[in-house]
């Protein structure tokens, strides 16, 4: 086996872990909401599948996958299909650039931990990537040829462009102070001095924030409201195809508490992770799900925003922080001389 | 390490406040919503960046690396401008308010479009010429568009949007062009590397598109389609401000590219512009024998200025040019007073809704508003080159810059269209002279102002046109 | 064969068929979700040709921003399967004589042309965001900054055209 066909192979495996990691991450942070809520309801929650109802998420996929597919009369059908996997495939891989880790040895290969840790325009590329994650939904509301669902999409690509502008304006103050659109150099930079979301609290907040209303969380559940649109872009939608639109939420929270953990709470890095370089994934998947507990918490404490008031929060407040907070961390390069 | 310093914006002062300027009026405006005090404000911004310009008379330097270019010629342009804007306020403020669409971004876009105006006046880099020919125009698709509900400024403002847009990419294709032949934007090193190049033709070639472009902008024929409708639709003061601005800073622009970058090619391309000329001047003249509709006849007219402005340009290449350029700096001013002062008497007498802007409505305007339309009456004379009034001067320099250069056949076209023109300005001397009509006008302070300025301009700058012609001699010295 | 040559054939096959997807097809949302795969594809071109910034910001700002509000407008207005507006006779053989023409220049260009290009110096890592940093901010510092001008004039002007508010005759100006 040349060097070529190797490296190909090796991509290929590591690409397949990490899509099924995001599956099985989809499929547990399901079960994790559900007990969670419940807790924060005082309820139970899902406990007969398995032992603690652990077997539950792939009883829900079972069901999902033996439903009906309706196809609406008048739907136009091609969009129809292929909206759902436009949602779910962006929220894949935007998980190729966040490192899991260094270099570690894998039976005898030296391989990366990650895909492609060290791109030199890799939060671009996750820019790219959820900006391309809006046509998912906005061609599942055109695509039902439904009223609700027209709303819904719309709604939600509004909103999403709106907030995309302050997620983007907070990725910055970490690049600034890494030097790079690395996600790798931006982990090394936290490794070499500190956690960023110690000495840039006021961007992980606001990027917290857009992330929820970048992946439609609640409370900027807009797209979805059940009150107003019966349930957004995905009314029509049921079976497979509304079970993806369920995993593209679920993935894209999984892969942007990812992408936050890297950015703000130094990624893979933690104790001993130099000596044992197989303790980066671990760490990361425990900072994934730190932050996965946060949404949800969220979700349980937070009643939704009213949507002109869900718009101006996003350009009049959230914008503006998002740009004092650029300035500020310029401001403290220069004085501090990081 | 940035090799950028303090000088750098200093020698491009008057630019840099008015932007400031700006920036600061953009939040006057969004917290006080006063658009008088808006006005008042730019109009005092204007008045500093005057100031600054004069300052400026006499340096000489490049800044930003070569990108700007700190000259007489530049900143007779600057003054020309800067003074452009002052008079279009003083247009714009009464017609404004008599309209119902006071809006201080008016202002503060028209700032823009000034200082983007003086960049063209400045630019010795493609990239820059191009950026500024957009800073000066994207304000004006928005100010021709102003009027709201309104389905001709409307109109207007997409037509002039969609045009211009293709226009921007025609320069934009020919920077491109010239950037792949000589692997330079900067106007110096164009010229040191097309002196190497043995085929120029994608020299040549984007040196027309750049010429193509930028005749979009001042309304050259054949590429003039777009201004009878955007001049009649856009309100008027919008109109006179962008028939003199757009004017100013493309000629400006044109004459500094070609000057300082394309001598190489001026043999290829000087006959190229002979033809524009003549098309322009004959195209112009004779559409606005047509007109009814004031508006529409300034526009043609306006066209045909452009053909007489652009005629300076056949020296180019010749030991002349540099004469040439001063008469087109003498007429460039000569047509911005006169032309602000025909338009604030047409807009001395525009009604709402259009109205009150045919010939028909200039009817007895002679014995109700004996002043006013003697004001007319200058300003028409100025156009078409009556003596003693600045067009005449302005005509007079051109020509005979002309003929120094050889070109007697086309200084022959321009008397017989001067003529031409002078048949349809007297139409409207006629209706307010010998026509039975009853107009009205409403005395408005400001507007009356501008029309004394200029018509004391129009009369007393003629006087000193002399010493006026030797400022701009000076001025153009420096582009040698 | 060349592994970048195979990735560029199909890329191109991509790229074309996409382009004439969006031509062709009579739906204006497909039309646009063809011209997204399309700019998502020269995407791909720039990064072969080692340029990954121009790559990402030609997806980001191109196929993500720019098309967004192509299909919103599509579908705020119901326009996605409008008759067609008045047809224009010669539009046809007009824009095949001229992609012929085009085409002939091309391959002129391509294949028989002397040195007309200037000589363009070889930089190292050319592409890399930091290079770009630093010559936008250095060499290019004042078109960057007009740009700067340019687009909140832009702004201004969308906005000012937007929000027409009626003004009752009491708050006008007085």
């Amino acid at each position: 086996m040349n060097e070529t066909t190797g490296m190909i192979l090796e991509w290929v495996i590591k690409g397949a872990v990490v899509a099924v990691i995001c599956l099985i991450g989809f499929a547990y942070t399901t079960y994790y909401e559900r007990r969670f809520l419940a807790r924060i309801q005082v309820r139970i929650g899902p406990n007969r599948a398995g032992p603690w109802g652990l077997l539950q998420p792939v009883a829900d996929g079972i069901k999902l996958i033996f439903k009906e597919e309706l196809v609406p009369d008048k739907a136009y059908k091609f969009a129809f299909m292929l909206a759902p996997v436009l949602t779910m495939a962006p929220a894949i891989i935007v998980m190729g650039v966040v490192p899991w880790g260094t270099q570690a040895n894998f039976f005898g290969r030296t391989i990366e931990l990650g895909i492609s840790n060290n791109l030199n325009v890799g939060i671009l590329y996750i820019l790219s990537v959820t900006s391309i994650a809006v046509y998912g939904i906005v061609l599942a509301g055109w695509a039902s040829n439904n009223k609700y669902a027209m709303l819904g999409g719309l709604r939600s690509t509004a909103q999403m462009i709106s907030y995309e502008l302050a997620l983007g304006l907070s990725f910055l103050p970490p690049i600034m102070l890494a030097g790079s659109l690395s996600l790798g150099d931006i982990v090394k930079g936290q490794q070499d001095f500190l956690w960023y979301f110690i000495p840039l609290l006021p961007t992980s907040i606001v990027f917290f924030i857009a992330v929820l209303a970048e992946v439609n969380r609640s409370p900027f559940d807009m797209p979805e409201a059940e009150q107003e649109l019966v349930a957004g872009y995905h009314t029509e939608y049921s079976g497979m195809k509304f079970a993806l639109f369920f995993m593209g939420e679920y993935v894209k929270m999984f892969s942007m508490s990812a992408v936050f953990s890297t950015l703000f709470l130094g990624g893979f890095a933690g104790p001993f992770v130099e000596q044992v370089p197989w303790l980066g994934p671990v760490y990361l998947l425990i900072k994934i799900i730190i932050c996965l507990g946060l949404m949800i918490w969220i979700r349980g404490t937070l009643p939704r925003f009213r949507y002109d008031r869900l718009m101006k929060f996003g350009w009049k407040i959230l914008l503006p922080i998002a740009l004092i907070n650029v300035v500020l961390t310029a401001l403290m390069i220069s004085i501090f001389g990081l | 390490m940035s090799g950028y310093g303090i000088e750098d914006l200093v020698y491009i002062l008057p630019i840099v406040f008015l932007l400031v300027w700006a920036l600061v009026l953009v939040l006057v405006e969004a917290f006080t919503k006063r658009p008088d005090v808006t006005m008042l404000l730019a109009a005092f911004g204007l008045l500093a960046a005057v100031t600054l310009s004069v300052i400026q008379f006499g340096t000489e330097a490049t800044a930003f690396k070569e990108m700007l270019t700190v000259d007489g010629y530049a900143v007779f342009v600057y003054m020309l401008v800067l003074a452009s804007g002052l008079l279009s306020l003083g247009l714009a403020y009464d017609y404004n308010r008599r309209m119902g669409w006071a809006r201080g971004e008016y202002y503060i876009l028209m700032l823009f479009s000034i200082a983007g105006a003086m960049l063209m006046a400045s630019a010795a880099n493609l990239i820059v010429v191009f950026l500024a020919l957009e800073l000066l125009s994207i304000p004006l698709y928005v100010m021709a568009a102003f009027v709201p509900n309104d389905a001709s400024s409307e109109e207007a403002g997409l037509k002039y949007f969609l045009l211009g847009a293709f226009a921007g990419g025609f320069v934009l294709y020919g920077v491109a062009l010239i950037y792949g032949a000589t692997g330079a934007t900067n106007l110096m090193d164009v010229v040191a590397a097309a002196l190497g190049t043995n085929s120029p033709v994608m020299l040549l070639t984007g040196a027309a598109l750049i010429l193509v472009g930028l005749g979009f902008k001042v309304a050259l024929v054949p590429f003039h389609m777009w201004t009878p409708d955007v001049y009649q639709g856009a309100p008027t003061p919008v109109t006179a401000y962008m028939a003199v601005v757009a004017k100013a800073g493309g000629f400006a622009a044109l004459f500094r590219v070609f000057i300082a970058a394309f001598p190489s090619v001026s043999a290829d391309l000087t006959p190229v512009i002979a033809t524009l000329v003549v098309l322009t001047l004959v195209v112009g003249n004779v559409a606005a024998l047509a007109q009814k509709n004031i508006k529409r006849m300034l526009a043609y007219s306006s066209i045909s200025h452009a053909g007489f402005l652009m005629m300076a340009f056949v020296t180019y290449g010749s030991a002349l040019y540099a004469d040439a350029v001063t008469s087109l700096l003498f007429y460039l001013l000569a047509f911005t007073v006169t032309s602000f002062g025909s338009w604030a008497v047409v807009i001395a007498l525009e009604k709402a809704e259009g109205k009150g802007l045919d010939f028909e409505d200039y009817a007895g305007l002679g014995k109700k508003y004996p002043m006013l339309s003697a004001a007319m009456l200058v300003f028409l004379l100025s156009f078409a080159g009556v003596p003693p009034t600045l067009g005449f001067a302005g005509k007079f320099f051109l020509f005979r810059t002309v003929l120094e250069a050889g070109y007697a056949w086309l200084a022959i076209v321009g008397v017989i269209m001067s003529l031409v023109s002078a048949f349809y300005y007297l139409r409207v001397v006629r209706f307010m002279y010998f026509e039975q009509g009853d107009p009205e006008v409403r005395s408005e302070p400001v507007l009356n102002l501008v029309t004394a300025i200029t018509v004391v301009g129009t009369i007393f700058l003629f006087l000193f046109s002399g010493p006026l012609l030797a400022w701009a001699s000076e001025a153009v010295l420096a582009l040698i | 064969m060349d592994a970048n040559l195979i990735v560029f054939i199909i890329l191109a096959v991509v790229a074309v068929g996409s382009a004439l997807g969006m031509l062709l097809n009579k739906n204006a949302v497909y039309s646009a979700l063809f011209l997204i795969l399309n700019f998502a594809t020269v995407a791909v071109l720039y990064i072969i040709l080692g340029a990954p910034f121009i790559a990402m910001t030609q997806v980001t700002v191109y196929a993500g921003a720019i098309m967004v509000l192509f299909l919103f407008v599509i579908m705020l207005l119901g326009a996605e399967e409008l008759a067609g507006a008045t047809k224009i006779d010669w539009q046809k053989p007009a824009a095949v004589v001229l992609g012929v023409l085009l085409l002939a220049e091309l391959i002129v260009v391509i294949f028989f042309r002397e040195t007309v290009f200037a000589e363009f110096a070889e930089l190292t890592d050319f592409g890399s965001p930091a290079q770009i940093g630093r010559v936008l901010f250095n060499e290019y510092l004042l078109p960057f900054e007009i740009t700067a001008f340019l687009l909140l004039a832009a702004m201004i002007g969308a906005i000012v055209i937007a929000r027409r508010v009626r003004q009752s005759p009491s708050k006008r100006e007085s």
